[in-house]
């Protein structure tokens, strides 16, 4: 029975104007590493179960653990990316507890000696606002394989008649991260902690250790959240809310567990410090199973395995490899391009930065470029509901486009047909331009002929014109757009019927 | 006195996951405590001055590349299967949350 | 024919092989007959692979007449522990846990010797998963001693002592965590080593304390065990802590041993490791091997290690602690026994509690109990934690005994064999038995025994020697010396002396 079912939520408005919530965040993320962290089995999505295992991530009597050296390697970037420091000498431990998903019935893990820790990361948040966020460790560990519960009626554990176990996934190498708490977050805890995930996500990938697709479970988090009067309480009872397999979910989970254990304390009981489970269909966590001894993991140093001792000399190399950081990219970016930071943002949510990036370096102004991709672009792919890099059209192209239009061959109603073209897979724009005949006139015989046509049939407008009325001239430019099917340049048509006019 | 009380022996065999009969328990007792009273004279020499040592030999850094080796063949893995189901260990209901 | 064969040496018999006196075949079968003959008293053996074993014999043969070059000690018959895993062969630690388990891989030093070539008998009787030191803890019945069929062949590693004690094997795999090569080898009259930590991979071992398990070899002689370290040790990448480095000359140590020169050689004894509650015979043995390495030039000299006055109180912390983890995997899932609880629901939680319940014997669940609690919150500061400590204590005091010294002796067990049932009601009793193999284990130095003579009771004593860490050339080096000259006085090996066994009339 939860304290929900008898105290009630708490809207979250109110509830974040009288508490304040203190975020802790544990972050597991897959190794994008060929074998697995202590044997070489191959690591590979998809396979038939239990055909990526050998005696050692089978948990077979005999079978040592073997350290990938690799894994390390991408511990150690993950830490570094984290302004962490790297160990100097740490040892794996052993977490021993039953359950059928562990083949040896503990993992190899480390416990208090992490390979990285004491570090911090700055995350922006939607509004642009800066928050750091400080990690406490990254340390490294294996994964376990896969339960698959059979009967039952959700397929749930509870109630299901047996489980199926696959290993593929036992020994997959793993990286926690594990933050300090995360106070003065406010009301914007929930984002604060979307935005942490999805910042990791991002390093992740720049740092090309892991594909990090949460909906794959190569990112997991588990949410820690506790309530205290004010920021000067003390610490109050926290729940870590797991299975949140999503941003969105995790933006979720805090706002109802803000609004649960305010419920909780305003009827004067106390929270109680669980782990719950975080439903996808509504929103809400419910308490797990209290575990009595789950807590009481008997942690040892791993007699298996030697200690990981990384040379200064090492951790420098691999500092040196490290690839710009997302954040410090987007800055350096912005002023490079000159973008206000409300313009920035924008690009960055649009997903459009590295395409303007590219486009940029085709040869575009950081202006042109983001005309074409948040204007015309973003505007084809929401009517087509598909992201910006999905559009059938490249910087490249893009770059040609503008290109057309600053050589003054294509105006900009023009380049919006000349684009129609390129998406429709008609070629290139220059291929466009000729294929569909859309260049602007420039010679200005057909023009003048035009001009004269459109004259004729308008004489009083010559009279007006010479009577010092430049107005209605607009509409023999009109017309004579029309007759060449926009492809004139007004500016030009304007010069021509006064010179035609005048004289 | 007993340092290891029947109680005691009970929660760590849970723990242990070894079903013990009642007499088991109270035979257990009284050994364990016998042996960890012996035992405990270790802690009069380990001072906080002395360091653990946890390897008897002081290697550090042994890694291995990450290249794939052959996995066991399924039919071996399942082999000793007390029981399977397509391709999988089949296992009793596991109680408790994932 | 046969009863010759069966006498022979390991090395002996390697030389008739490679002169084609004998074949691999004609010896393995001796060896099969022997046993068959002998093993249904003595019960060293829980499996005998005699179609495999004949095979390999039969393959080395061919190999040989086609002038091919093999092993020196291809074609000599071996037997194996049943605590490492052998592809296609049951293995059960001497547990009814592993009952008709056979795994799906081999053991790396179970790949060398069969890359070598040689028939391996049969896997031998021992203390369940290793935790005993006189093999009545196996849950498939007592294997009995050659000398006395009263008592106990020594433990965890009986049942390879006593197939070499009593010709069933002229080689055999055995592994020490605490004594459970030399311990056997000491009571039964065989050789047994064990190598420094991480000479001989663990690849492949049924672990039951990680930071003190080591294979080595069972013989009946010193150079015999030297040509089998040889083999099985050296660097595999397969497993983490083992020394990357090649193998100390062992071989040329034993050989160079054997010419009876040990001048200049500091032989140090261990003041805590001699006297009291030694047994007479055993302390009388040990003073005439003392006189005996002086008189083939070595200096005597005494040394002190206050610490292993807690080594047995450090060891009974530490590997129930490991073992209590390592025995973990054995929970019904995956391979092995599977029982279900006789009433209430069928969990996984309670499958587990009662396959191991009914899957473990006595010591077993001792061990792994006191571990679990030795490691459990609050207590892992004073037990394990303290434990560890102390085993810095004892490297220090090695290091510095072998500053003095370089070779450490003292006799190898405070008893000779006793009788069955003996010390099965008192743990700590029991326990006793390895208060000198003990510290060698948490040093990670090598140690060996070697008989040197027969107590009062007219039962085998052993001899112990210890090296420094990746010196285990020192340990043959004596131990042959030693040998050579006790085995003169004796007019042969002191199995020699052992009382015939009586032999089954094989089926007709």
């Amino acid at each position: 029975m939860t304290a929900a079912t008898t105290t009630g939520l708490v809207a979250y408005e109110d509830a974040v104007r009288r508490y304040d919530p203190v975020l802790g965040i544990e972050v597991h993320v897959e190794l994008g590493t060929l074998t697995k962290m202590f044997c070489a089995a191959e690591v590979a999505y998809g396979g038939e179960p239990n055909t990526q295992v050998t005696p050692v991530s089978l948990g077979l009597p005999g079978a040592l653990p073997v350290v990938n050296g690799k894994a390390v390697e991408y511990a150690i970037r993950i830490g570094l990316a984290l302004n962490c420091t790297i160990a100097e000498n740490c040892r794996f431990a052993r977490k021993n507890y039953f359950y059928p998903d562990v083949p040896k019935n503990f993992q190899t893990s480390q416990y208090d000696e992490p390979i990285a820790f004491d570090g911090w990361i700055d995350i922006e948040l939607d509004d642009g606002e800066v928050f750091r966020v400080e990690i406490e460790r990254a340390h490294m560990e294996e994964d376990a394989g896969k339960n698959t519960h059979v009967g039952g009626a959700t397929g749930r554990i509870q109630g299901a008649e047996y489980s199926l176990v696959d290993y593929n996934r036992a020994g997959i190498p793993l990286v926690e991260i594990v933050t300090r708490p995360i106070e003065g977050a406010g009301e914007r805890a929930p984002e604060v902690a979307r935005a942490y995930v999805q910042t990791l996500r991002d390093i992740f990938r720049t740092l090309d250790v892991s594909e990090a697709r949460m909906e794959r479970g190569n990112v997991r988090a588990d949410v820690n959240l506790s309530l205290r009067p004010t920021p000067e309480s003390p610490l109050g009872t926290r729940t870590e809310t797991k299975n949140v397999n999503s941003f969105r979910s995790i933006e979720r989970a805090v706002r109802y567990e803000v609004s649960r254990q305010a419920g909780v304390l305003d009827a004067g009981l106390p929270v109680v410090q669980e782990t719950r489970h975080f439903h996808e269909e509504d929103g809400t966590t419910s308490s797990g199973r209290v575990k009595s001894d789950a807590e009481d993991y008997r942690y040892f140093p791993e007699p298996d395995l030697v200690p990981v001792a990384p040379s200064r000399e090492w951790v420098e190399e691999i500092r040196a490899t490290l690839p710009e950081m997302p954040v410090a990219r987007r800055r350096r970016l912005q002023t490079e391009w000159g973008y206000a930071d409300a313009e920035m943002r924008d690009v960055v949510n649009a997903g459009a930065m590295d395409l303007i990036e590219a486009t940029v370096a085709a040869g575009t102004s950081a202006a042109g470029a983001r005309k074409w991709w948040m204007g015309e672009l973003a505007r084809r792919a929401n009517q087509d509901e598909v992201a910006l890099e999905a559009l059938s059209v490249t910087p490249a192209q893009i770059a040609q486009l503008q290109g057309l239009v600053d050589s003054g061959r294509l105006n900009d109603k023009l380049a919006r047909q000349v684009l129609d073209g390129v998406l429709a897979g008609e070629g290139d724009p220059e291929a466009v331009v000729v294929a569909r005949g859309l260049e602007i006139v420039s010679d200005d015989g057909p023009l003048l002929a035009a001009i004269d046509e459109a004259l004729a049939a308008q004489p009083d407008i010559v009279e007006k014109v010479r009577g010092g009325n430049q107005g209605p001239i607009g509409a023999i430019i009109g017309a004579v757009m029309k007759a060449t099917k926009g492809q004139a340049d007004a500016k030009r048509v304007r010069e021509l019927v006064l010179d035609r006019i005048g004289s | 006195m007993s340092t290891i009380s029947r109680d005691e022996v009970a929660r760590v065999a849970a723990l242990a996951r070894i079903d013990l009969r009642p007499d088991e328990v109270a035979r257990l007792a009284g050994e364990l405590d016998v042996i960890v009273e012996s035992v405990a004279r270790v802690s009069e020499v380990a001072t906080a001055d002395v360091p653990a040592t946890s390897h008897p030999l002081p290697l550090t850094n042994v890694f291995r590349d990450d290249v794939p080796e052959p996995a066991l063949p399924i039919q071996d893995v399942l082999a000793g299967a007390p029981q399977q189901e397509n391709g999988r260990f089949a296992v009793p209901q596991i109680l408790g949350e994932e | 024919m046969t009863q010759d064969l069966t006498r022979l040496s390991a090395s002996d018999l390697a030389s008739a092989l490679r002169n084609k006196d004998v074949t691999s075949v004609e010896a393995t079968q001796a060896h099969l007959d022997r046993i068959s003959a002998v093993d249904g008293d003595l019960h060293a053996f829980l499996h005998v692979s005699s179609e495999e074993a004949l095979a390999t014999a039969a393959e080395v043969d061919a190999q040989r007449a086609a002038g091919e070059e093999l092993h020196p000690l291809a074609g000599v018959p071996i037997a194996v522990k049943d605590v490492v895993v052998t592809k296609g062969l049951p293995t059960t630690a001497g547990s009814k846990i592993l009952e008709g388990w056979i795994p799906p891989y081999d053991a790396t030093l179970v790949e060398r010797i069969k890359a070598a070539g040689l028939p391996i008998l049969g896997k031998t009787n021992m203390d369940e998963f290793a935790m005993g030191s006189s093999t009545e803890h196996s849950a498939y019945g007592n294997t009995k001693n050659p000398w006395d069929l009263d008592r106990i062949p020594g433990g965890s590693g009986g049942g390879s002592a006593a197939a070499v004690a009593g010709f069933e094997a002229p080689l055999a795999i055995g592994t020490d965590t605490g004594g459970s090569i030399r311990q056997p080898g000491a009571v039964t009259g065989t050789v047994g080593v064990k190598p420094t930590y991480g000479g001989v991979s663990r690849y492949g071992l049924i672990a039951m304390a990680s930071s003190l398990d080591q294979a080595g070899p069972v013989t009946r002689s010193v150079l015999d065990a030297a040509l089998l370290h040889e083999l099985i040790g050296g660097h595999d990448p397969h497993d983490s802590t083992s020394i990357n480095e090649p193998v100390p000359g062992v071989v040329a140590a034993a050989q160079q041993g054997a010419q009876g020169d040990l001048k200049g050689l500091r032989v140090g004894v261990v003041k805590e490791l001699s006297g009291e509650g030694y047994q007479a015979g055993v302390s009388a043995r040990f003073d005439e091997s003392l006189d005996q390495l002086r008189a083939l030039g070595a200096e005597i000299v005494e040394v002190s290690c206050p610490s292993f006055g807690y080594a047995l109180d450090a060891y009974y912390l530490i590997m129930p602690a490991e073992a209590s983890s390592n025995l973990a995997k054995f929970d019904g899932m995956r391979f092995g026994l599977r029982v279900e609880p006789a009433e209430g629901p069928v969990t996984a939680e309670r499958v587990m509690g009662a396959t191991r319940g009914a899957g473990f014997g006595d010591e077993v669940k001792r061990r792994v109990i006191l571990g679990t609690y030795a490691l459990s919150a609050g207590y892992y500061d004073a037990y394990y934690g303290s434990a560890q400590k102390v085993r810095t204590l004892i490297q220090r005091d090695f290091a510095a005994a072998f500053e003095q010294a370089d070779v450490l002796v003292s006799p190898t067990a405070p008893t000779t064999a006793f009788k069955f049932g003996e010390k099965l009601d008192d743990p700590l009793a029991m326990y006793l038995n390895d208060i000198a193999t003990i510290p060698a284990n948490l040093a990670g130095v090598p140690g060996m025994s070697l008989p040197n003579g027969l107590s009062d009771d007219g039962l085998p004593v052993g001899f112990q020697i210890l090296a420094p860490a990746k010196a285990d050339d020192r340990l043959y080096r004596v131990g042959a010396a030693l040998e050579a000259a006790l085995e003169s006085r004796w007019g042969g090996p002191l199995l020699n002396q052992a009382p015939e066994l009586k032999t089954t009339e094989l089926a007709r």
